[in-house]
C-alpha cells in the first residue's frame, strides 16, 4: 500500500491519501474539507475535481456530470480517482459544472481500473 | 378512499453505473433477492417477504438515476379506467405490452410534471414469500444482509410540484399527508402523498432540474433493525449520507444512503397512519430543518442538492 500527498488548489489544504482508498474519501476520513461531499459514489457530481498534477486511477462514474473528453482531460469526480502519485486539484463541483476547462496540461490518464 | 384503486408502489427501475458491482451490492449488502434477468441485460430483485416477482430492476447506464416508478392497481378494470381518466386529464399515456418486464403485466406509463415516468399495472406473478398461504411460520428475517420488509416509496426532485400533486390527488385518488412551506409561506417546497393508508406512497421537492431521483425507500420492521442496517453499511464501507436518525415528517426513523452508483437509498421504520379524512401537517420553512431530520434539527447539505 502506497501512500501519497493530495493537495487541495483553492484552499491550500493537504492531506494523505494511500491508492487503497479515493481522493474524497481520505480527505473526510482525517476531517479535511474542501471539496464538496456527496454520494461519495460517482453519481451526483458534487465533489468534481480537476487534477492539475499527477498520476491515479480512476472507476467509472456518471456521464450526467463528466464527459469523456473531461475525464481525458483530468476533469474527475474525486470520489472515483485513486492516487498513483502525489496530486494537485482544483475544485471544480456542482455549482460549476459544464464550465469546466482545463487549467494546466492534462495528466496522463490512466486506463479505467478497479483499485486492486 | 377504500384500497381499490392504486394499491401500492411495485416496482422502480434504477440506472446502475456497473452492473455486476451493483448486483453483488443489492444481494449481499441490501440482502434482496435475485429474481433473474431479461434479455436486455437487466437485473431483477425483490426483498424476501415480498410476493410479487419484483420490486427492483437495475439497469447498466452510463448515468445513475431511476428510469421509473410504479404503481400495482387492483385489477385490469381499474388499469384500464386509470388509462381513460388521464387522458381525460389530457395526459399522454403509453402501453409498454406484458412480459417487457419479467412477469409483469401490461403497463400504462406517463410523464408526470416533474418529469418522472410513472407506470400502472395490474398483474405481476405472485411468486409467494416461501412462507406458503396455508399455516404460515413467521419470516424472522434473519440471515445476511440488510433484508428489508418492502420496497416502500420513493422521493422524486423536480419543478412543478403542484402539477405532480395535482395529477396524482385528482386522478389517481391520492391524499396529501405532509407538506412544507418555503420562505413565502404560500408555496410548497416539498409535499408527501400516499394512496393507502400509510405516512407516504410517493413524495416530491422542488428542484430546478427535472426527473431526479432523491431516494428508493425500503421499510424495516423496528428501529433496531434500523440500527442493525446501520452496522452492516460501516462493515460493508456503504457511503452513508445521514442517519441513524428520525423524520419529522412522517416521523419514520430513517439511514439515507448510496447505492454503488450514488442512488440515494432509505431504510426506515415507523411513520403513523393517514386516511384520507385526516387533516395534512403542514411544516414552516423555519422548522423544515426539525422536520427533515428530527434529531440534528437542521438539513444537511446534501438533503437539497445530491440527487441522481
Amino acid at each position: 500500500m502506497q501512500k501519497f500527498t493530495i493537495r487541495i488548489e483553492n484552499t491550500g489544504e493537504h492531506y494523505a491519501c494511500t491508492d487503497k482508498r479515493s481522493v474524497l474519501e481520505s480527505m473526510e476520513a482525517l476531517g479535511k474539507k474542501g471539496i464538496p461531499v456527496g454520494c461519495r459514489q460517482g453519481g451526483c457530481g458534487v465533489c468534481k475535481v480537476q487534477v492539475l498534477e499527477g498520476q491515479y486511477l480512476r472507476r467509472v462514474m456518471s456521464r450526467a456530470h463528466v464527459s469523456a473528453e473531461e475525464e481525458q482531460d483530468g476533469c474527475v469526480l474525486s470520489c472515483r480517482i485513486y492516487p498513483a502519485s502525489d496530486l494537485r486539484v482544483s475544485v471544480v463541483g456542482a455549482m460549476k459544472k459544464n464550465v469546466c476547462r482545463p487549467l494546466a496540461p492534462p495528466p496522463n490518464p490512466q486506463p479505467m481500473n478497479q483499485p486492486s | 378512499m377504500a384500497m381499490t384503486g392504486v394499491l401500492r408502489p411495485g416496482h422502480a427501475q434504477i440506472r446502475v453505473l456497473d452492473l455486476e458491482e451493483s448486483v453483488r451490492w443489492y444481494t449481499d449488502v441490501m440482502g434482496l433477492v435475485p429474481m433473474g434477468r431479461d434479455g436486455q441485460g437487466r437485473a431483477y430483485f425483490k426483498t424476501r417477504n415480498e410476493r410479487d416477482h419484483n420490486s427492483v430492476v437495475l439497469r447498466q447506464a452510463d448515468e445513475a438515476g431511476i428510469d421509473f416508478f410504479a404503481f400495482k392497481v387492483l385489477d385490469q378494470a381499474t388499469l384500464e379506467d386509470f388509462d381513460r381518466k388521464l387522458q381525460a386529464y389530457g395526459v399522454k399515456t403509453e402501453r409498454i405490452p406484458a412480459g417487457e418486464l419479467l412477469e409483469t403485466g401490461e403497463r400504462v406509463r406517463f410523464q408526470i410534471p416533474t418529469g418522472h415516468s410513472i407506470e400502472l399495472y395490474a398483474h405481476k406473478t405472485d411468486v409467494g414469500n416461501g412462507k406458503g398461504y396455508n399455516d404460515p411460520d413467521v419470516d424472522v428475517l434473519d440471515g445476511p444482509g440488510i433484508r428489508p420488509i418492502r420496497m416502500d416509496h420513493c422521493l422524486l426532485y423536480g419543478a412543478d410540484i403542484e402539477g405532480s400533486l395535482k395529477l396524482f390527488t385528482e386522478v389517481l385518488g391520492f391524499t396529501l399527508v405532509e407538506r412544507v412551506k418555503l420562505e413565502d409561506g404560500k408555496t410548497d417546497l416539498a409535499i408527501w402523498i400516499t394512496c393507502s393508508a400509510k405516512a407516504h406512497d410517493i413524495a416530491f421537492v422542488r428542484h430546478a432540474e427535472d426527473g431526479k431521483l432523491h431516494h428508493v425507500s425500503f421499510q424495516m420492521p423496528s428501529w433496531e433493525s434500523v440500527l442493525r442496517a446501520a452496522d452492516i453499511m460501516s462493515v460493508n464501507r456503504v457511503s452513508i449520507d445521514i442517519g441513524p436518525t428520525r423524520h419529522g415528517i412522517t416521523q419514520g426513523t430513517t439511514i439515507y444512503f448510496f447505492d454503488p452508483s450514488g442512488n440515494r437509498l432509505e431504510t426506515f421504520c415507523g411513520g403513523y397512519d393517514h386516511y384520507p379524512d385526516m387533516h395534512p401537517i403542514t411544516w414552516s420553512w423555519e422548522e423544515v430543518g426539525r422536520g427533515i431530520f428530527y434529531h440534528d434539527r437542521k438539513l444537511n447539505d446534501a438533503f437539497l442538492s445530491v440527487v441522481t
